[in-house]
């Protein structure tokens, strides 16, 4: 499955190369190739998005909206595809729907409520 | 006897012009700390040498009740002056009139002095403080927006062209300026975005202030939009004045020269730089004892500061410089220091400013964020902006060389026209530390103590690689000199250039990754 091979995929090395130590000196540290240089940091540097593995069971909101309709209720199983959520967003219904076949296991969302980007509306898990 | 009267019916006429939209509205820029449109080009030109245009344009909108309406001047000011002597082309939004609102007319007005300018081959200096479209004029509008940006384009290259943000733009007038070579923005005072805070947040439920969103230290620090940062306009102006004194009036011009000087500054070029490649110093103070005077008019230099870009002079000609800064994230390169270099580089070419690369720098940056965010296509404007030049193109390699980022900053392989380098250099595909770690793998993993092995043998790379004398002996390098030569040396490659000529082939244009 496309989630498994992600996990055993060895994203690692990319972090390796660059590990961000904050000395006790307030000297600030990169690492590139193995070697370690003395330098600064920059705001948007030390803003910058750390990447995390995602996780394909949470169904997070990839845009800002209001929750039209909820089309699922928890425990229910449901096959690749079907819609689960109605998003308006951008003056836009959209439709979410199921990434693989599954069960959903909670709903944190409400009819009528305002969401911000990513939030996590719902939690599934796969079924076989 | 009449025209006396008529005269002074003209003066009544040009004074009435004058107040805008009136003394309250004059008033209320002040408490901004706004100067009003025509203070600023005052500020900005030869005392006495503006002279101002098109002052009794009148807009033209008839829908909601805009008929009855006087705007003067349709809140713009064009026109022509001088700064230090050198011609340049004006135009200023008038805030106080209608919020300095683009209306057909106000737009054909700037249109007109852009036409002037190219025409004319002089610099355009647009000062941006205007509401936005004018939504009474509708579509009318958009087309003069449309308009501003065509001439933009066109100029693009030709003319030196200067955006100044003195308030709000908005929406589609922000494309002018992006557009432009330098962008100018105040602390307190400048505005930029494209949807404003009240739509983000009716729309997007994202609550956040004009001033975080797209206040002037946002873009000179954040997003790359502006070139130069001032707490002031007067700080601003006086930037200006300056920027104006390194770039020629056209692509056909070179940039004035001065008289020459010797450097000024009491540090020793030899001990500014540690020996150990790992720790840092501030690259400017190395530039600093190679420009006459040990003048340095640094751009962008809040955004990316990783790498520095900027003008200086060597014998009195102006010289763009490109250089890692080892102070900030150990001067690699990244997609933001990558776009920064490339876009300067391409503006040195296109005025006919020799480069001038000194090159420190460990890689590219290592991360997930780098390289989803496209450091690949980003990096790779580097490398076009430099092959691109014609340019006279000179680099010192001060101490790493590494990989990628070697041949990125203007390289023999790029064709560069000197490359030098310090005894200092380290030209390898990558540190000693990195490359004994793969080339000696197995001898480390087998040895009974690893981590002096792996030290024995990190040694033995740098004695073999890390050094300038490999590449010199392939004619990489044309000369490793003493540092206290560099500024010597550097004079006498810009002389030995001068009179470059190099004809790439032909082309429609090229395609740059952007």
């Amino acid at each position: 499955m496309f989630r498994d091979q992600l996990k055993n995929t060895d994203f690692h090395h990319f972090n390796q190369n660059l590990r961000i130590m904050a000395d006790k000196e307030k000297k600030q540290y990169i690492i590139v190739h193995s070697a370690k240089y003395e330098t600064t940091y920059t705001k948007k540097y030390l803003n910058r998005k750390v990447w995390a593995e995602p996780n394909f069971n949470n169904i997070n909101s990839y845009i800002p909206g209001t929750i039209i309709d909820i089309l699922v209720k928890v425990g229910q199983v449901l096959k690749e595809g079907d819609s689960i959520i109605v998003l308006e967003a951008m003056k836009m219904y959209n439709d979410i729907q199921m990434p693989f076949k599954g069960r959903i296991l909670k709903i944190n969302i409400e009819k009528g409520q305002k969401i911000p980007k990513n939030f996590l509306m719902m939690e599934i898990e796969p079924v076989d | 006897m009449s025209l006396k009267r008529n005269i002074l019916d003209l003066r009544k006429r040009k004074d009435q012009v004058r107040l805008g939209g009136g003394e309250e509205a004059i008033e209320k820029q002040a408490a901004m700390g706004k100067m009003t449109a025509r203070a600023r080009i005052h500020a900005i030109v030869d005392e006495g040498s503006f002279h101002e245009y098109d002052m009794f344009v009148e807009h033209v909108g008839t829908d909601f009740d805009m008929g009855s309406k006087v705007l003067a001047g349709d809140g713009v000011v064009i026109g022509t002056g001088t700064i230090y002597g050198s011609s340049v082309c004006l135009y200023a939004q008038d805030f106080t009139v209608a919020g300095g609102s683009l209306g057909l007319m106000h737009s054909r007005k700037i249109t007109k002095i852009m036409d002037h300018a190219l025409k004319m081959r002089v610099p355009l200096i647009g000062i941006n403080d205007s509401g936005g479209a004018r939504i009474q004029e509708g579509v009318n509008s958009l087309a003069g927006y449309g308009e501003i940006f065509f001439r933009n384009t066109l100029s693009s290259g030709v003319i030196p062209q200067i955006s100044v943000i003195l308030g709000p733009c908005a929406g589609g007038a922000v494309y002018s300026p992006a557009l432009t070579d330098f962008v100018f923005v105040v602390e307190n005072i400048s505005k930029m975005f494209i949807t404003g805070p009240a739509v983000i947040k009716s729309v997007l439920g994202e609550d956040i202030s004009m001033e975080a969103l797209g206040g002037a230290r946002v873009h000179a620090e954040i997003t790359g939009n502006a070139h130069f940062y001032a707490l002031s306009e007067k700080e601003c102006f006086e930037q200006i004045k300056q920027l104006i004194t390194y770039i020629p009036w056209n692509n056909t011009h070179k940039a004035k020269t001065f008289p020459p000087q010797e450097p000024k500054t009491k540090l020793k070029i030899e001990n500014i730089v540690p020996a150990d490649a790992r720790l840092p110093y501030d690259i400017r103070d190395i530039i600093k004892t190679i420009t006459d005077g040990s003048e340095f008019f640094e751009i962008m230099e809040l955004f990316a500061a990783n790498i520095v870009i900027g003008f200086g002079r060597m014998n009195g000609e102006t010289i763009g410089f490109v250089a890692n800064q080892p102070l900030v994230l150990a001067g690699v390169l990244d997609c933001d220091s990558s776009d920064k270099a490339a876009r300067f580089i391409r503006y040195c070419n296109a005025f006919n400013i020799p480069i001038i690369t000194l090159e420190d720098m460990p890689g590219y940056l290592p991360g997930v964020d780098q390289e989803h965010a496209g450091v690949i296509r980003h990096g790779a404007k580097v490398l076009y902006a430099y092959s691109e030049a014609t340019v006279p193109k000179i680099t010192v390699i001060i101490r790493k060389a590494y990989g990628g980022g070697y041949i990125a900053m203007n390289s023999r392989h790029l064709r560069a026209d000197f490359v030098f380098a310090w005894p200092t250099a380290e030209i390898a595909v990558m540190g000693p530390e990195g490359a004994a770690n793969i080339v000696f793998r197995k001898e480390i993993a087998e040895a009974e103590d690893p981590e002096a092995m792996r030290a024995q043998k990190v040694q033995e790379y740098k004695d073999k690689f890390a050094n300038p004398y490999v590449a010199a002996s392939k004619g990489y390098i044309d000369e490793v000199i003493e540092p206290q030569e560099t500024r010597k040396i550097l004079l006498h490659a810009l002389r030995i250039s001068a009179g470059k000529d190099v004809q790439g082939p032909a082309k429609k244009h090229g395609l740059p990754p952007f």
